[in-house]
């Protein structure tokens, strides 16, 4: 019954995005409406072909890993794709002239940057998260996911959803809210895609043999959990028309800026923090092959992190419309952020006490504890900035763009690719990597490319912050804006060449891979009860 | 009073306490004695379930099995 309810249900989508199509009001809905007929008539198809085929008898027991093997294909390629969106931009800032004429309106830099920040941190991260939270709540929970065929409608969907997006910003659908961009029906989509996640997180967990709800977990819940409150609220809108892309938001004035930036710094909060901190409780122990150093500094790490983390987006608005009280109050909650946040690079440093020695010997784990080294830094470095005096210069500079990508390529993308590196051979049952000569090679191009890139930001930044508050001796501005772009030419080719090595870095991760799902040597059948368990 | 002034009264007065007592709560249920023997066993979680649910637990801890 229920599998013909699904097919009258993607049916009826396929037709009504033909008619939205129809009476489409503006070029981004009616290719929106096109891709959601197209998606859905795929999906009509398949599920009719299958109808009368005799069921396979669907796997109860065991793991359900061929969600999470297409979650790892996804966040590769995703990465790729963001990574040259972004190093393409940097180029585009040092040479305007890659805003090429014949592609103005769709491919200059404005309708790129957001194609590039959605990219990176939800088509890659998203889809990092998505399979490494189904991945690791199934091993510590030692429970098959729940809801059956809920976690590939989620990866699907949630695909869609970055379809819909990029094609949207490059379109000009945008609602102008810095990475919540997507216009009402993709978020009302992602509402539906994000339940459905929740609901087979928390099946799973529910449904868990351990007594104990391991850390990681905690830290995906909560991932989930605000990701949804924070979706929902900054997203309040009301549509023009149903047949057209433009929506209203229901907040104005302040009031919309301090929801923004409490949905932007939560984002880096909960989506770039809490949930890749998930993925190092689990990986970082399990590549170390020693549990997390403290258990007990992780609970207070979790707790620590997650009451103060909320309250810091007010420090996005400093000397603006927002009251003085509420900007000191957003500086203050970052500042104490500095604990719990170094609390919990400690622990997941400190897991490698007494293996030190693998970091000469396994490059993967040198990519986590590079990474980890990374979220040291930039959350040192971010309530630095936080502060009102400081702020007063880093602000609206390319140090905050500096900032930013030391988190991002750093502390976000290390780790995920780490995890990677240590899913693909489990996944497609493999002994090994197919190389670690190349690991080692994307590690180091990866790590020069992040210091050429936060370096030269640096620089950019304090310079053009410290050019822009110059005044000679009357009190007149010394220098005007363009003198501050002309001097910032050498450290945008210097950024561009870092975004160049590390998307080579990428590259060569995923040929990597590739190989190591495709040729790589298979793993020995385990021995029956070989060794004797510790 | 009107709802915001209202809120904001309870926001920085009562909430707050609250949020502050449960912080401190959670700090104290971290390092209550005895705790120190279930951490180490929910820290080793990830060893087990390797590659099934049902496999290890019971050549890691016949007693948890049994329980």
């Amino acid at each position: 019954m229920w599998d013909y309810a699904k097919i009258a249900l993607v049916g009826l989508v396929a037709l009504c995005a033909a008619i939205a199509a129809n009476y489409a009001r503006d070029a981004a809905y009616l290719v929106h409406a096109i891709i959601i007929m197209l998606a859905s008539g795929v999906a009509f198809v398949w599920l009719v072909r299958q109808i009368d085929e005799p069921k396979a008898v669907a796997e109860t027991t065991g793991y359900m890993d061929g969600v999470v093997r297409y979650g790892v294909i996804a966040t590769s390629f995703w990465g790729v794709v963001g990574f040259l969106a972004g190093t393409f931009i940097a180029f585009q800032l040092a040479f305007p002239v890659l805003n090429f004429e014949w592609a103005q309106g769709y491919a200059n830099f404005g309708r790129l940057r957001p194609l590039h920040t959605s990219a990176v941190i939800f088509a890659f991260g998203g889809n990092a998260l998505i399979a490494t939270s189904f991945y690791v709540v199934q091993r510590t929970s030692a429970a098959r996911l729940w809801g059956g065929n809920l976690a590939w409608f989620v990866f699907w969907g949630y695909n869609l959803f970055i379809v819909l997006a990029a094609t949207g910003y490059l379109l000009g659908a945008t609602q102008s809210k810095e990475y919540a961009e997507p216009e009402w029906y993709v978020d009302i989509w992602l509402t539906i895609v994000w339940v459905a996640y929740l609901a087979v997180f928390l099946g799973t967990i529910l449904k868990r043999q351990e007594k104990h709800i391991y850390v990681a977990n905690w830290f995906y819940l909560s991932f989930i959990v605000t990701v949804a409150m924070l979706h929902l609220v900054n997203n309040l809108s009301l549509p023009v028309s149903i047949f057209g892309a433009k929506s209203v938001q229901l907040f104005s004035g302040v009031q919309d800026a301090m929801t923004q930036w409490w949905y932007g710094h939560n984002a880096v909060g909960f989506f770039l923090t809490a949930g890749f901190l998930g993925m190092m409780y689990y990986f970082v122990p399990k590549q170390a092959e020693r549990p997390v150093f403290s258990y007990k500094l992780s609970i207070i790490h979790f707790w620590a992190l997650i009451f103060l983390y909320i309250w810091a987006g007010p420090h996005h608005l400093h000397y603006t419309a927002l009251p003085d009280w509420a900007a000191t109050l957003g500086m203050v909650f970052s500042i104490m952020l500095w604990m719990p946040s170094w609390g919990g690079m400690i622990n997941g440093l400190m897991t490698l006490s007494g293996a030190w020695d693998k970091l000469r010997t396994d490059p993967i784990i040198r990519m986590m504890v590079v990474s980890i080294g990374f979220y040291g830094m930039s959350t040192f470095e971010g309530p630095m900035m936080s502060i009102k005096a400081v702020n007063s210069l880093s602000h609206y500079t390319d140090w905050t763009i500096g900032h930013v990508h030391s988190g991002a390529l750093g502390w976000n993308g290390m780790i995920t690719f780490g995890a990677l590196y240590f899913l693909v051979p489990k996944l497609w049952n493999r002994e090994r990597l197919y190389s670690l000569a190349a690991v080692n090679w994307h590690f180091w191009l990866a790590t020069i490319g992040i210091v050429l890139y936060a370096a030269s930001m640096w620089v950019t930044g304090i310079m053009e912050g410290l050019m822009w508050r110059e005044v000679d001796a009357n009190g007149f501005l010394v220098n005007s804006f363009a003198d501050t772009v002309a001097a910032k030419f050498p450290m945008y080719v210097v950024r561009g060449l870092g975004g160049v090595m590390y998307l080579t870095g990428a590259i060569i991760m995923v040929v990597n891979l590739w190989l190591t799902a495709t040729r790589g040597e298979p793993k020995a059948a385990a021995a029956p009860i070989a060794a004797p368990a510790e | 009073m009107d709802t915001y002034s209202l809120t904001r009264q309870f926001a920085d007065s009562w909430m707050l306490l609250f949020m502050t007592l449960f912080f401190l709560g959670v700090v104290f249920w971290a390092f209550r004695p005895g705790s120190a023997k279930e951490h180490r066993d929910s820290a080793n979680i990830i060893f087990r379930h390797e590659d099934s649910p049902d496999e290890n637990a019971t050549e890691m801890n016949p007693k948890e099995v049994r329980e």
